[in-house]
């Protein structure tokens, strides 16, 4: 993919316009701030948990076409799994866009963010949301998570 | 400009820079970064080459023919620099590795021996990080407390209320120039004026200032000015502290090392004379010689010139942007230089500047290094456009395109 259009698909123009699962959760406390320190982005994901299951997931904040995709995207693929089942699609799409390597049939929607990994500078936006994500389900106890570290 | 100063040919100039030479392999470059860092002319590389494989010994020790050849053009650039920003005399004129490091050798070697508890240093709400942190850093060791002086809408500085700011525990201020961001061009000499009543001392963050403008560090009377080559067609790795004598000559030294000492014994030592007391080691020789050069290029065609010509760019690029619906500009100071931060509608400046690249257009999308005024505009980031003496009309005119076709792909 030598143009980044094709990368701007009608998929991710549609959920930059359209986000879906835009809206706090408030009978939750996991939520976490995601930040990029690069380009100033923030984005807050919300979930909750029943049993070991997300039963849901949103997120609010502000980014490029690339983050609110990405995270809007999440949100639909990881309402209703397991926590175990997230955690592999996270591998899987983070393999995706940082390598370029992923059975684009098993991705699903996400496939649309496969041509990221050609453009260095914004794997970190397609990663914000997911690494909020996981940090929340690894319980890890942080303020804000960062793409910098 | 009187109508006797011929006005700048970018077309021609174009040609004396190689990145923007038509033969470029991905299509001509269209080079709106220029706050970043500047394109170089041909004779900048030719020099530092030159160095490499003409004389490229050591400064400052060796007593045969190249080392005694770098040295005079090493002191020839120092010689340059200075009569360039006025500077009565070379003693003043320290050779760092850019602003950053000019800044950092002032809060180290000056704030931190100086400071105490309780003195403020007062800085704007238009720094960049490189006059920020620094001084936060000073703050957190010497018990100093940093004080910021407000912007107005219009993104000029807020200076109605300047008794409040400028009082008797002021002890240093520091302020950028020309902002990276905004363009604004702060009153310096007024500044410079309130700090001295105040019994401050005053560093100037000139970064984007000395590039496109004239700038007399005498007559503007600051204690410090620096900025650096790689921003004004010179090479990375070099830059400028400009300093009061005074002060220079009662501060202690910032790195030790070889170069900066007279005597060395086993338990002591006893400083070498202004500069070279401030450039510890073996410095970016080959840099020197490039900003030399680089230098010698601006002088040649001439800073008002240069300065004249920005203007019009500048106006010509705010009438093109400001056609362009939804289109909303940060800065609107009467005085301000060849910088324009925008948004356009709902865009976001990453998906901006991704597209323009696609046009071939290199702009810049973030927070500039500058995120307090990120924060007193309420944005997270903005796209910038900034343009030097090789930027053309015929660009901005791509640029608007450009930027109207990516509002229009990204609907809206
Ligand atoms: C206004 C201003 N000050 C300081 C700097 C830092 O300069 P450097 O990175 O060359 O040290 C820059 C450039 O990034 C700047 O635009």
């Amino acid at each position: 993919m030598d143009n980044f259009r094709d990368l701007y698909q009608q998929l991710i123009l549609d959920h930059n316009q359209n986000p879906r699962n835009f809206r706090e959760i408030l009978d939750t406390d996991l939520f976490l701030d995601g930040h990029n320190p690069l380009c100033g982005d923030r984005i807050k994901v919300f979930i909750r948990k029943e049993d070991k299951r997300i039963s849901d997931i949103s997120f609010t904040g502000s980014g490029c076409a690339i983050s609110k995709a990405s995270a809007s995207i999440m949100t639909t693929l990881l309402k209703g799994k397991t926590i175990d089942e997230a955690k592999k699609i996270f591998e899987d799409f983070h393999k995706m866009i940082t390598t370029g390597e992923a059975d684009l049939e098993k991705m699903g929607k996400l496939a649309v963010l496969a041509g990221v990994h050609q453009f260095p500078a914004r794997v970190k936006c397609a990663a914000l949301a997911w690494h909020t994500a996981m940090s929340i389900l690894n319980d890890k106890k942080l303020d804000i998570v960062s793409t910098e570290t | 400009m009187t109508g006797m100063t011929p006005a700048i040919r970018a077309a021609k100039l174009r040609e004396d820079f190689p990145l923007l030479s038509s033969s470029q392999e991905q299509g001509p470059l269209i080079y709106l970064d220029s706050a970043a860092t500047t394109l170089k002319p041909r004779c900048v590389i030719d020099a530092m080459v030159r160095y490499y494989t003409e004389y490229g010994g050591s400064v400052h020790r060796g007593i045969y023919r190249i080392a005694e050849q770098a040295t005079a053009e090493y002191e020839n650039t120092r010689r340059e620099v200075a009569s360039f920003i006025g500077a009565e005399t070379t003693d003043s004129i320290i050779f760092t590795k850019g602003t950053t490091e000019s800044i950092n050798l002032v809060a180290y070697a000056w704030a931190r021996n100086t400071l105490k508890p309780g003195d403020e240093i007062l800085i704007t709400e238009m720094e960049h990080h490189s006059n920020i942190v620094p001084w936060q850093m000073v703050a957190k060791s010497t018990g100093a407390l940093i004080r910021y002086l407000p912007l107005n809408s219009d993104g000029t500085l807020d200076l109605n209320r300047s008794e409040q700011y400028f009082t008797p525990h002021t002890k240093l201020v520091a302020v950028i120039h020309q902002s990276n961001v905004l363009g604004t061009v702060n009153p310096v000499k007024e500044i410079v004026k309130l700090a001295h009543d105040a019994g401050a001392v005053i560093l100037v963050d000139g970064a984007q200032r000395v590039p496109h403008h004239s700038v007399n560090v005498t007559d503007l009377g600051a204690d410090f000015y620096v900025f650096s080559g790689h921003k004004m067609l010179g090479p990375t790795g070099v830059g400028v502290l400009y300093g009061n004598l005074e002060i220079l000559d009662k501060m202690e030294p910032f790195h030790g090392g070889g170069d900066m000492i007279r005597t060395v014994s086993m338990n002591a030592s006893t400083w070498n004379a202004l500069p070279y007391k401030f450039e510890a080691g073996t410095p970016p020789i080959a840099q020197v010689i490039g900003l030399g050069a680089a230098v010698k290029y601006l002088s040649d065609i001439g800073l008002d010139r240069i300065a004249a010509y920005e203007t019009q760019l500048t106006a010509y690029a705010l009438k093109t942007l400001r056609e362009i619906p939804d289109i909303e500009i940060y800065g609107d100071a009467r005085e301000r230089g060849a910088v324009i931060s925008f948004n356009a509608g709902s865009v976001h400046p990453h998906d901006l500047s991704q597209l323009l690249d696609q046009d071939g257009i290199a702009v810049r999308a973030g927070h500039h290094c500058a995120q307090p005024i990120m924060t007193r505009l309420g944005i997270s980031a903005t796209t910038r456009a900034s343009f030097y003496l090789y930027n053309t009309f015929e660009e901005i005119d791509l640029l608007g395109e450009s930027i109207r076709k990516a509002i229009t792909f990204m609907g809206g």
